[in-house]
């Protein structure tokens, strides 16, 4: 039978045997759910282990302290907890990774999809491609040996391990993302939309800015939330090159980030150390959820226009 | 059908791999795994002792996991590795939960800068101002007109409890960069020309530049008779009441050994005297 009840002939009259097909679908359609059903309760694991493990730090240190207290001093003899500098490290460095990765990789994404020629996009899209599979202690090497100096140098700063060079890095990182998902969205716009624009007389960029962009926002909405992700969450890259101190936030000074601020003590903490490392990787997944409810607002929002 | 032959000989030859990690047992010899996990000063001395080791005792895998002396002994405590190593000696806390130390060596922290840095000793008072921000230019200690970058290690570090005890400036360092292991710590200091750093002694290359303490050179002999004042042990720790396994109770008394001295020593660090 078809979809609406109409009668359709049997899909393999050959095979006598047809409540075997049937059982044999009920058995893969089980599999399908059990494994959809997996991957729903890795998630729901995860963030409940999270709440659960990281409320109680916050409760005893209490959540204003915790929140928007300046210093972190987790090993000292009398410990204090205050958090503020890795959230505005993480905020300041994942906002400026944005600011610089995403004109760029939009503009390079609107560049090879419309304006380059098909050999050009195919080699340069290959490379992009290459540079999303580098994994982040690469980048994180390459940065403390190269960059890292090189800012030391060009600013005349002491030291090159600074906020600004992990906002460098951050900013290389989230461009392949940024650039692939772009460039799709942008190649699925329907090429009439942009006849059209040009046999109205538009110039060519007139009709790629104003048409096909718009067109395609929501891809775009999208790949800049994924860049955000990637961003927000990097650990590796950003630990080898920002310094590592709990300082508050300087383009030019040692930072740490929330990432970091855990994965720098969990391999020895104990105690209410490791329960407030917890907590900061509670309010890191808050921040991410806050993150993603705001973009697909924004996404949401410019549709229903 | 090619394909299909292809990938199925592609899945056995995987499968055969899995087989990589057996091998034969002779009688008399221990077989097994020792795992260490810890302090990443450490890493010449456990290194050269775990390939002479291996080298007389085929069928033991020997392992190291450089994560830091107090991974290290978190990992003994919590039981997932056979014998912790820690480049401090353990606290009361740790001592109460259970843990015992035994000390293979005695290793110097040097104090590094970089080798175009014109300053060649300093004071332990001097290099306490240094890392408490008192001291903050070069020129005051009789280097170039540049600001001091201070390196240090993360809190767990073995190497930073003992810098810290002895210049006497426990938690009230300000450091300018907190890195994870000697190697980077080195490595930093390399290429930063104001830069100054504390590591290992043993770690310690020729590209970087060792400072006299008080006028004292580092090197093994001003260790062992304690003239160089900046020292700490090295310390397998294990669990009480665990016994070890067979293979990992004859890489301690290996460790332990007089044969093992000669190895220490070329590591570079002074073996502990029985």
């Amino acid at each position: 039978m078809g979809p609406r009840g109409e009668r359709w002939p049997k899909a393999r009259p050959h095979l006598r045997n047809v409540f075997m097909y049937k059982v044999i679908d009920r058995i893969m359609q089980g599999v399908f759910l059990f494994c959809g059903l997996v991957t729903v309760a890795c998630v729901l694991v995860i963030t409940v282990y999270l709440v659960v493990s990281g409320l109680p730090a916050i409760g005893e240190i209490g959540i204003i302290k915790f929140l928007f207290g300046k210093v972190w001093a987790s090993t000292a003899s009398n410990p204090t907890y205050g958090i503020l500098p890795f959230i505005l490290t993480s905020i300041y460095g994942t906002f400026g990774a944005i600011i610089l990765g995403v004109p760029i990789g939009f503009f390079t994404a609107v560049y090879l999809s419309k304006v380059a020629p098909l050999a050009v996009k195919k080699s340069v899209g290959f490379v992009v491609s290459l540079l999303a599979s580098i994994p982040s202690v690469v980048y994180g090497l390459v940065g403390m040996l190269v960059l890292v100096p090189a800012i030391r140098k060009a600013f005349n700063l002491a030291d090159g391990a600074t906020l600004f060079a992990a906002i460098i890095v951050l900013a290389i990182m989230i461009l392949p993302s940024i650039i692939n998902v772009s460039m799709t969205s942008l190649d699925a716009v329907p090429r009439k939309y942009e006849e059209g624009s040009l046999a109205l007389g538009a110039t060519e960029l007139e009709t790629y800015l104003r048409v096909s962009v718009p067109a395609a926002r929501s891809g775009i909405v999208a790949s800049i939330v994924l860049g955000t992700g990637r961003a927000i969450g990097e650990a590796m890259a950003v630990m080898m090159v920002s310094g590592n101190v709990p300082n508050m936030p300087e383009l030019f000074g040692s930072v740490r980030f929330l990432t970091t601020a855990v994965a720098s003590e969990m391999s020895y903490s104990s105690g209410l150390q490791q329960q407030a490392l917890f907590s900061i990787a509670l309010v890191l997944f808050v921040f991410i959820m806050l993150i993603n409810m705001l973009l697909r607002k924004v996404m949401s929002g410019g549709e229903s226009k | 059908m090619k394909k299909k032959l292809f990938a199925l000989a592609m899945v056995a030859c995987l499968a055969v791999g899995c087989l990589a990690g057996c091998g034969s047992k002779t009688e008399d010899e221990v077989a097994g795994t020792v795992s260490t996990d810890g302090s990443t000063s450490m890493e010449k001395v456990i290194g050269s002792l775990g390939e002479a080791f291996q080298a007389e005792n085929e069928s033991i895998d020997f392992t190291y996991n450089p994560t830091g002396s107090g991974s290290g002994i978190s990992a003994i405590e919590k039981g997932t590795c056979d014998i912790g190593l820690s480049s401090r000696s353990l606290k009361d806390e740790e001592k109460e939960q259970g843990l015992e130390e035994t000390v293979l060596a005695y290793d110097g922290i040097a104090v590094i800068v970089n080798a175009d840095n014109k300053v060649e000793d300093l004071t332990i008072d001097q290099i306490a101002d240094i890392y408490t921000g008192k001291i903050k230019n070069w020129k005051e200690v009789g280097g170039v007109d540049a600001e001091i970058v201070v390196i240090g290690r993360e809190a767990g570090s073995g190497t930073r409890d003992g810098f810290e005890s002895i210049t006497g400036t426990e938690e009230t360092c300000k450091l300018r960069q907190e890195l994870t292991s000697t190697g980077d710590v080195i490595a930093t200091v390399k290429s930063n020309e104001n830069a100054i750093g504390y590591a290992s002694l043993a770690s310690v290359d020729d590209t970087v530049k060792a400072l006299t303490v008080g006028g004292v050179a580092p090197s093994a002999d001003t260790v062992l008779d304690g003239t160089y004042k900046i020292q700490r042990p090295f310390v397998l720790v294990t669990k009480e009441g665990t016994k070890l396994s067979d293979a990992a109770q004859a890489f301690y008394d290996y460790a332990m050994s007089d044969d093992a001295k000669s190895v220490i020593e070329k590591a570079g660090v002074v073996p502990a005297s029985k």
